[in-house]
């Protein structure tokens, strides 16, 4: 994918996003703390993290589908156009249509009391795409560009294994031709084959069709094994973001270096180390860096000043003040 | 596979686990055949005192089950099960009781198997009290804060009075992991421990596994993750639709598989590196229910070398590659 000239705009810009949640007694939960990335058409980028580190809070942010309990704040850039701006009125024409998500545990997007095909019917329908027999067809096109033979579309999602269950909820996210494709924990149910047969189709769909990819994981060597760029999470921030091969190659903060540490390997060398320690609690106020209380590199700058994402040479970037003194974060 | 010529800890002999199913009324009615699922149709192996060994395989492929069999929670139709050398099969509730507090069974969701309302102490303490395990409460407050101990809550006094909901989900599964090795066992079972776990705290906990089997615990692990497998087993056994297909030394399954099964799913293992991108075979489909078993080798239908042959031998677990103690089911070996 050629690199977009100047005064082009991006397929997805996503700039300084921040949700809060309110909590019990007028306190607030800053779960995702200005978050931003690019994404351009055909690209695949990870967004990893454990739980509770604000990725999915992020995708749900973007998509204008967090409870009211929640704001929101930062721009979300689609094809240069604001589509958060005016919240769900802005947000409606494009969720599905330029933007659609797969979830873990395909049984929750599927209505377990109407067929496959049937509600894909029905989204073509509701989108004005198709009618009646035209709709029905599409349908067909779409089970089968998801590796479901066409006449499984009268079948009901109980009777779809969980790789089929979850093929169905992507080629209903397909339906409206959407160049974009969140995928939150879209393998993580799966056994490890099913998990290699719904990585393929992603792949497949990227690779042929131009399909943007967010997929959004804790599980890095999937990571490693679809995406071109990863955005590592930790505490609601991004805290490194660059290519999968250099993020293990060069990690340039000590978090992603200790998660690829902790992660076995087939063939690895050497016992998985976890990190100790626990993440920050996000409803109060943080001093300094959100890693420091875990970090093996940490030094007294790291318990005062709070790193900020900087860029760094070869498309990358990360939020650790090692990179500043010229220090290995290795 | 016993240490000193000694008898293994756990030894299962040729074990079979079916579950009817319903047929309803009308299937009742009309007398028609009874039909089973095979969860475990005939395998055999034996875990060491010191030993870890990795029962791997996808959902279905009844590794759950040989797990609960061997804790006597679910009932074998035939085979032998026999723990320190006496035969556990056949046991009354009452004869299995004392063997119970020798094998414990760890469980995938902490946040499931500790009770909300017991804090740490109560938690830990509980088995012992079942179990009429310790002299006074003072004795038993010393072997809950050794069990903590053992499993890294340290100092324990910090923890005893927590309740799961203040700790995070690895102090969680240790507080479990506690529970179960203060009744002093010989034998765990870990029906995947760390698959609910955040990656960073997970090989802490596996690491902790590890330690209790130098200490000679023997651990009879159940997995999915063939990484985790590879990085903590001694031995795994890979099985596919009730049957172990595979069976070695960690290394010698991981490094040089022998059937095409063990060689698939290695295949399609994401890697950390991303310049190992695997050069993945993908099997098709997926394994059939165990209800309807194929004829012949249960893995021809989906077997990428296959000849006429295997559709009619159901093959055994033969020696197979160059590690001492390795074995496949496969006649193209």
């Amino acid at each position: 994918m050629p690199a977009p000239g100047a005064g082009m705009s991006r397929l997805l810009e996503v700039e300084d996003l921040n949700v809060w949640f309110d909590l019990d007694g007028g306190r607030e939960l800053h779960a995702v703390q200005g978050v931003s990335f690019e994404l351009d058409p055909g690209e695949r980028l990870g967004l990893v993290g454990e739980s509770g580190c604000g990725k999915t809070t992020t995708v749900l942010g973007l998509l204008g589908l967090l409870p009211p309990s929640a704001s929101v704040s930062g721009r979300v850039l689609l094809n240069g156009v604001d589509i958060v701006a005016g919240g769900e009125e802005t947000i409606r024409p494009h969720r599905w249509i330029d933007i659609a998500i797969v979830f873990q545990g395909a049984m929750n997007a599927l209505n377990p009391v109407k067929t496959v095909g049937s509600q894909i019917v029905e989204v073509l329908e509701l989108h004005g795409l198709a009618e009646g027999r035209q709709a029905r067809k599409r349908t067909g096109e779409l089970l089968e560009s998801v590796g479901i033979p066409r006449d499984r579309a009268e079948r009901f999602p109980h009777e779809f294994s969980g790789g089929m269950r979850q093929r169905a909820a992507i080629a209903m996210a397909l339906a409206c031709n959407p160049g974009i494709l969140v995928a939150d924990e879209p393998t993580t149910a799966l056994d490890v084959m099913v998990q290699a047969q719904i990585l393929e189709l992603l792949d497949a769909l990227c690779r042929d069709f131009g399909l943007a990819l967010l997929l959004v994981t804790h599980d890095l060597p999937v990571v490693a094994e679809l995406c071109d760029r990863a955005a590592v999470m930790y505490a609601g921030e991004i805290v490194e973001h660059g290519p999968v091969d250099a993020l293990y190659h060069d990690p340039r903060h000590p978090y992603t270096r200790l998660l690829f540490a902790a992660t076995p390997d087939l063939y690895g060398e050497g016992v998985p180390a976890s990190i100790p320690g626990a993440p920050p609690r996000l409803d109060v106020p943080l001093t300094g860096c959100p890693f420091h209380s875990r970090c093996d590199r940490v030094f007294a700058r790291c318990l005062d000043e709070r790193p900020l994402l900087r860029g760094l040479e070869g498309a990358r970037s990360a939020a650790c003040h090692l990179n500043d003194v010229g220090a290995e974060v290795r | 596979m016993s240490t000193n010529g000694s008898k293994p800890l756990l030894s299962v002999d040729e074990l079979v686990v079916r579950y009817p199913l319903n047929r309803g009324l009308v299937g009742s009615l009309a007398r028609r055949p009874q039909r089973f699922v095979h969860a475990v149709e005939g395998i055999s192996f034996s875990v060491a005192r010191g030993e870890l060994l990795a029962l791997v395989g996808e959902s279905g492929c009844g590794k759950t089950t040989t797990a609960q069999a061997v804790l006597r929670l679910v009932e074998p139709v035939s085979g032998r099960i026999e723990f320190d050398g006496r035969e556990i099969t056949g046991l009354q509730a009452r004869a299995l009781r004392p063997l119970r507090r020798r094998m414990q069974l760890i469980y995938q969701d902490p946040y499931e198997s500790l009770d909300p309302r017991l804090a740490v102490r109560a938690a830990v303490e509980e088995p012992l009290v079942i179990h009429g395990l310790g002299d006074s409460k003072a004795d038993r407050r010393e072997r809950v804060r050794d069990a903590l101990g053992r499993v890294e809550l340290n100092p324990p006094e910090l923890f005893l009075d927590r309740y799961p909901h203040e700790l995070s989900g690895g102090q969680r599964q240790r507080v479990a992991i506690a529970a179960s090795i203060v009744l002093g066992p010989e034998l765990l079972v870990a029906d995947e421990p760390v698959s609910m776990l955040d990656v960073s705290v997970r090989a802490g906990v596996l690491n902790l596994l590890d330690r209790l089997r130098k200490d000679g615990l023997g651990i009879l692990m159940i997995t999915h993750d063939l990484s985790t497998a590879a990085r903590f087993a001694d031995r795994i056994a890979v099985m596919y639709l009730g049957r172990i297909v595979e069976e070695g030394p960690a290394r010698s399954v991981v490094n040089d598989p022998q059937h095409p099964y063990t060689k698939a799913l290695l295949s399609v293992v994401p890697r950390r590196d991303p310049r190992e991108r695997s050069r993945r075979q993908i099997l098709s489909g997926e394994a059939p229910d165990a209800v309807r078993i194929p004829s012949g080798c249960r893995f021809n239908p989906r077997c990428p070398i296959a000849v006429p042959e295997c559709r009619e031998i159901d093959p055994a677990l033969e020696p197979a590659g160059a590690g001492a103690g390795h074995r496949a089911a496969c006649i193209r070996v």
